[in-house]
């Protein structure tokens, strides 16, 4: 169901004239992003390093899947020719038109044809080309890969079926460039959800979503995948799911978060340190579903307060789970209530991107009021 | 002068209208139809996305009312006599002990399927859903693939499971949900699957088995495996989105599987003429650029051929094929449904007393000296007598440990699962008296 516009936005020819020139899509960086990112360091144990993008280490994760599995392909639209953000360059030359293949436009028949190839025993890579656009594919996703082990008895299962979507705000994707939609897939048991926050976690995310025995739904926020860059490994690497991660400790307010939102948590981490001398520890959750809970109650039973934060809107959104499960671990242990600070209840909209967006400056206040009640 | 000028008119007229006749009978007769001799424009069209286009100079809708209906394939008719075309017989010429064990088949899932319809009544199981009238379609196609062939199916396909020698057992002790399920207990009854015979565990989810079955085709190709993928599905389902990507992707990546459609006539209470406008789910074989063929699904043996052949273009030119096999659901749609509400007994009797696939092979039976109503009557009872010892060891048997609600919901069990595990059971064990745990097997410690 990718629209027309989209068609027309990520048209081979368009991107010949936006992109390679100017080395990014016309969707990324035109305007000033509403985060400051802050680079990983890759531990050192992970090998020789070099300088990538998100897109980069995505296509390194993808290189290392193709040439360690004979079985493992990747389908999508557009992804043989490199793919509208260029994440699939250059493999099909180098695995073949059989192991890189253009599908059909048509992303409940992509995802069903990955978890048929999955089902018959092959590493299914497959590629929604907007995560705005995975929701065709939802009947396929929610009613039969995640119940494919379930139903069958364990008799057959679909577990090397991983599904990668470019997801997020991008400062001018609108409605249906511009969603974050993994709570509605947090809702079903039987899938992995992870949301990398930059390149050296995307591929090791990437690369065990790809071996897991599980289906994986990778979303990966899209104006990252060329504002993003670190030196990332070149060698094989994976990190697990399932695991958050403490990226700043702090001791007077937690704050959660995932993808491009843990940059802007980190900010404020350090706006609240140097304004207000408030200490943030910021985690950055990795893994939506199923998720890292007790990394969160440890943090939250030191400090005592709880700031959730996503670009999707609030109402149902994954904050609530969070917020819910910790009030139900953390009862004793908080001083405020749970502040969720979110993507209004309303869809993406075009020239009020940074309006809707849970900003920083939303963000210290939010912290403001947790440290004052 | 004036005489011959209208003499030329109505030469002229006549052309047109002839012209107009031919091209009216469409889609096969309009490429002939091009540009008038005398236009100087030589022009081909280069549009590129179709293959061997021409310029036409008239305004001509293809009228799909003007196409004749795809033919019907058979190879014997309601009197189980081999039919002769030019002279030839079709006749797969099977040898005695496969026709009888086709025979054997679709009585045994006959027989079976009235007594879990009858069980299903008596609330002994809780959903039934019977394969009366489409037999054939199951045991024609299932005896020409090979073991190897992979199957992925709707729901009314148990005689193919039967043909690869599903047990009895099996089938009931799924239909009950008890321990010996290899589903575990899981799904409702009819959603059968077994690893070992190749044949993926059904989904109630209608047509979703389409795409994904062409993507393991494509694997199966990849493996370089001697085999193809045959997906069944009803004409109601063919009208599910996924019908179509099913069929697109089949094509476009060259995907070795069998679409074999049961057309029944009715999706519950639907009738195809609610489903569908065009010349069934054959005509829009060739749209998506798929070999197809339509067959009468009362006829094993013209199943059988077809099948067998389309096997050989699936695995020897690596491309999907549509087969259309006609038939008539003589059941309710399931145990849920009570299908006098919306068609006549009269239309059903017709069906049942004049044309099932069952009867159909009798007679070819009979008439090769093969059967009578002698091994009739034997078989009838030895069928019943197995299906009815399956059914009551099946009932014996307890369900799986309650346990087992959580286990493969992901392949290890998830921290957050083992915790609603352990929560459920220490609930259970406060609260004993209101849960039928002596129905269940004892929880594994």
């Amino acid at each position: 169901m990718a629209t027309i516009t989209s068609k027309m936005l990520f048209s081979s020819k368009l991107f010949r004239v936006f992109g390679s020139k100017h080395s990014c899509h016309p969707l990324i960086a035109v305007r000033k992003a509403h985060f400051t990112y802050f680079p990983d360091t890759a531990k050192t144990e992970y090998g020789e390093t070099s300088r990538m993008n998100l897109v980069q280490s995505l296509n390194s994760a993808m290189d290392i899947a193709l040439g360690n599995d004979p079985t493992a392909v990747i389908l999508g639209e557009d992804v043989a020719f490199g793919g509208v953000f260029r994440c699939t360059v250059g493999l099909k030359d180098k695995y073949g038109a059989d192991r890189v293949f253009n599908s059909p436009l048509s992303e409940q028949g992509i995802v069903a044809f990955g978890i048929g190839l999955a089902v018959a025993g092959a590493t299914a890579i497959a590629e929604i080309q907007f995560a705005d656009y995975i929701f065709p594919a939802f009947d396929q996703i929610t009613n039969e890969a995640a119940k494919f082990r379930y139903r069958t008895g364990n008799l057959f299962d679909c577990g090397k079926l991983t599904i990668r979507t470019p997801c997020g705000a991008v400062g001018h994707g609108a409605l249906y460039h511009s969603q974050s939609p993994e709570a509605f897939f947090a809702h079903i048991a039987g899938m992995k959800v992870v949301i990398p926050r930059g390149p050296i976690q995307a591929k090791g995310l990437l690369l065990s979503c790809i071996r897991e025995d599980n289906p994986c739904v990778m979303f990966e926020p899209k104006i990252l995948y060329r504002s993003a860059i670190e030196e990332v490994p070149i060698g094989d690497y994976s990190i697990p799911l399932g695991k958050a991660e403490v990226l700043v400790e702090g001791s007077d307010v937690t704050m959660v978060g995932y993808g491009t939102q843990v940059h802007v948590l980190r900010e404020v981490a350090t706006m609240a340190k140097d304004t207000l001398g408030v200490s943030c520890e910021v985690i950055d959750l990795r893994t939506i579903l199923p998720y890292d809970l007790d990394t969160i109650i440890n943090s939250v039973v030191k400090t005592g307060r709880l700031i959730v934060s996503h670009e999707a809107p609030q109402t149902m959104g994954f904050a609530a789970e969070i917020a819910t499960a910790v009030q139900e671990e953390c009862f004793l242990n908080l001083e405020a209530p749970v502040q969720r600070v979110c993507g209004y209840d309303t869809p993406f909209a075009h020239v009020y991107e940074p309006f809707y967006l849970p900003d920083k400056w939303r963000l210290m206040e939010a912290v403001k009021k947790v440290t004052s009640f | 002068m004036l005489r011959r000028t209208i003499i030329g008119l109505s030469k002229q007229l006549q052309t047109l209208s002839s012209n107009n006749v031919k091209q009216c009978r469409g889609i096969h007769r309009t490429v002939g139809v091009h540009a008038d001799e005398g236009d100087d424009l030589k022009e081909k069209p280069v549009y590129p996305g179709s293959k061997q286009l021409e310029f036409v100079n008239q305004l001509n809708f293809l009228n799909p009312d003007n196409e004749p209906a795809i033919p019907v394939y058979r190879v014997m008719d309601r009197k189980g006599r081999i039919v002769k075309h030019q002279g030839a017989s079709e006749d797969p010429n099977l040898d005695k002990d496969t026709v009888i064990k086709m025979y054997h088949d679709m009585t045994l899932l006959n027989t079976m399927d009235k007594i879990l319809y009858d069980s299903q009544r008596q609330g002994r199981i809780s959903f039934y859903m019977t394969n009366f009238g489409e037999e054939g379609t199951h045991i024609g196609s299932a005896a020409a693939l090979t073991k190897n062939d992979w199957i992925f199916g709707q729901y009314r396909e148990a005689g193919v499971l039967m043909w690869r020698g599903f047990p009895l057992e099996a089938f009931m002790d799924q239909c009950y949900g008890n321990s010996g399920d290899g589903g575990l207990g899981k799904q409702m009854p009819v959603h059968y699957g077994s690893k070992e015979l190749n044949f993926v565990t059904i989904s109630s989810t209608l047509a979703t088995q389409m795409p994904q079955a062409a993507g393991a085709a494509y694997a199966i190709k990849r493996s370089g495996k001697d085999a193809c993928v045959i997906c069944y599905f009803g004409e109601g389902a063919a009208s599910e989105g996924d019908a179509h990507a099913a069929f697109n992707f089949a094509a476009t990546l060259n995907c070795p599987i069998i679409f074999f459609c049961r057309n029944n006539h009715f999706a519950i209470s639907t009738p195809s003429t609610e489903q569908y406008k065009g010349d069934g789910i054959a005509s829009r074989g060739s749209g998506y650029g798929m070999m197809t063929v339509r067959v009468d699904g009362n006829d094993v043996f013209a199943t059988y051929n077809a099948t067998k052949a389309a096997r050989e273009i699936c695995v020897k030119e690596s491309r999907p094929v549509l087969i259309e096999a006609m038939t008539y659901r003589l059941g309710h749609h399931s145990t849920s449904d009570d299908s006098s509400a919306y068609r006549s007994v009269d239309e059903v009797s017709y069906w049942d007393k004049q044309d099932t696939p069952i009867a159909r092979l009798r007679h070819y039976m009979v008439n090769k000296g093969w059967w009578s109503e002698e091994t009739e009557q034997k078989w009838k009872n030895e069928s019943r007598m197995r299906v009815v010892k399956a059914f009551e060891k099946a009932e014996a048997k307890k369900k799986p440990s309650p346990d087992l609600l959580f286990t493969d919901v992901y392949k290890e069990m998830e921290p957050h699962i083992l915790k609603q595990q352990q929560a459920m059971k220490a609930h259970v064990m406060n609260y004993k008296e209101h849960y039928p745990l002596d129905k269940f097997e004892k929880w594994k410690d």
